[in-house]
């Protein structure tokens, strides 16, 4: 058990590379009550939400549809990594991460009162999550879930839908399809027990940081945090800057071209590439911000901040302890779908 | 977790959770012990020193690393490696299936009361419960 943001959370349940390798071929359930439900209501929603947040909510048209975003202050860091559900007009859900959460809903409400104090913004620490993800994943859902097929079945990936008092949202941190089940904290033992039932095996946290590395994403604190802006995460695909649209942290963004940017890294030597080892590249230093061993490839990966002259492809060198090791830049994700893809 | 009867009576144990075998030669194999194997979960990459470095009690001499984290290796008694087991580094995973048969390199203590005088697995099994809380 460790502590994460307050909650105790397992690392491992048995061997975590097991762990990982079941989410990649068949299905595993991961306990993430710790992230936090934030729903927006009321009039004006999207303008606000348009405002607040450095992707565009405007790409949300169906009910049900989810955006990854970044938050930014107004020099342009990141204040969290978020999921928005467009649910209606009215009601815009967030899910925010846990250790971030308090200083998020503080972030929304003084903006919110500045710009959109109609609107209201009310968090549901009441409400587990629990996420099943993997290929058959869906098919245990619907198994453990009455009902939930009929509902889901149809709903595409990074969609979501209300089942009563659950929210059914196709997301995940894993790379693989799956469910994200938002549901009363009360009933959520029954849930988990019933999944356990139907031979869903539990997932830890170790697991769940290998399989987000190997999918690309992004771990919050880790790979960017107020310091540092997203044009220099690799969330660049998230920010929009194109339409006319004035958005919390745009003008920073745009006075300052990005320097540095996020690469994927593969070890040709033997070792493990972990956060904050230094990289020596042709055209000067970077940094790894995650870093660990992948089970799909059978060798470690990272993702490092380097200069932005650095080309997919360059040999570099990492200081592990007393040594520098060489690792080739690649274009990640380095696995999806159960698949290697370096 | 850690229960005693898994504790080899035959081995010496270091507070670092080394374990240390007298070969019938005088040299002396170390490897991780159960409960350090268990803390560290999958291994997946061993670093041994090298043959015939010389080596004080308590430096620093190899490193295994497992996906959560590295963890130092240090040497229980003065003396020099003579042998590293190569075959770890291609099934590290040996360190969780066995542990005490998994042994990471040998060495020839400078002097054999030395490896008397480590903790016996009472004493050992002790620094682990003292762990435990």
């Amino acid at each position: 058990m460790v502590d994460f943001g307050g909650w105790d959370m397992p690392v491992n349940y048995g061997s975590q590379i097991d762990e990982h390798y079941q989410v990649r071929n068949d299905c595993g359930m991961f306990d993430v009550s710790h992230m936090r439900v934030v729903d927006i209501k009321g009039n004006g929603a999207r303008s606000f939400l348009r405002f607040l947040l450095a992707n565009n909510v405007d790409k949300l048209t169906l009910p049900g549809k989810a955006l990854y975003s970044c938050m930014l202050l107004e020099n342009g860091g990141v204040i969290d990594d978020l999921i928005v559900y467009f649910m209606n007009e009215g009601w815009f859900r967030i899910v925010v991460n846990a250790g971030t959460a308090d200083k998020d809903i503080a972030w929304m409400k003084q903006q919110a009162t500045q710009h959109a104090p109609q609107l209201n913004i009310a968090d549901h620490p009441e409400l587990a999550m629990i996420a099943v993800q993997g290929p058959n994943a869906r098919a245990k859902v619907w198994d453990a879930l009455p009902g939930s097929q009929e509902l889901t079945k149809r709903l595409v990936p990074f969609s979501a839908v209300e089942m009563g008092a659950m929210f059914i949202a196709r997301t995940g941190y894993t790379g693989e399809d799956g469910f994200e089940v938002m549901i009363p904290a009360k009933a959520a033992p029954y849930f988990w027990a019933t999944l356990a039932g139907k031979g869903v095996r539990p997932i830890g946290l170790g697991a769940r940081d290998t399989l987000r590395l190997e999918a690309g994403m992004n771990l919050y604190g880790q790979d960017m945090d107020e310091t540092i802006n997203p044009l220099e995460a690799g969330l660049t695909w998230t920010v929009d800057l194109k339409s006319e649209r004035d958005f919390i942290g745009k003008a920073a963004l745009l006075a300052n071209p990005p320097t540095r940017k996020l690469v994927g890294l593969v070890l040709l030597d033997r070792g493990v590439l972990r956060g904050h080892q230094q990289v020596h590249t042709a055209q000067g230093m970077g940094e790894i911000t995650s870093g660990s061993f992948s089970p799909t490839l059978n060798q470690s990966i990272a993702l490092a901040r380097v200069p932005k002259e650095v080309q997919i492809g360059d040999q570099v060198q990492v200081s592990i302890r007393d040594k520098m090791l060489a690792a080739k830049v690649v274009k990640y994700p380095f696995a999806r779908n159960g698949r290697g893809l370096i | 977790m850690s229960n005693p009867a898994n504790l080899p009576n035959n081995l010496k144990y270091t507070a670092s959770h080394e374990w240390v075998k007298t070969e019938a030669d005088g040299t002396i194999s170390i490897g991780i012990t159960q409960h350090a194997q268990e803390l560290l979960g999958d291994m997946v990459f061993v670093e041994s020193p090298m043959v015939g470095r010389k080596l004080k009690a308590k430096e620093e001499c190899a490193v295994v690393e497992s996906v959560k984290a590295a963890a130092d290796i240090y040497a229980p008694v003065n003396g020099a490696v003579v042998a590293v087991n190569s075959e770890l580094d291609s099934t590290p995973e040996a360190i969780n299936a066995d542990p005490y048969a998994a042994w990471m390199f040998k060495m020839k203590p400078d002097n054999a009361a030395d490896v008397a005088a480590l903790m016996d697995a009472k004493a050992y099994q002790a620094v682990v419960d003292s762990e435990a809380h």
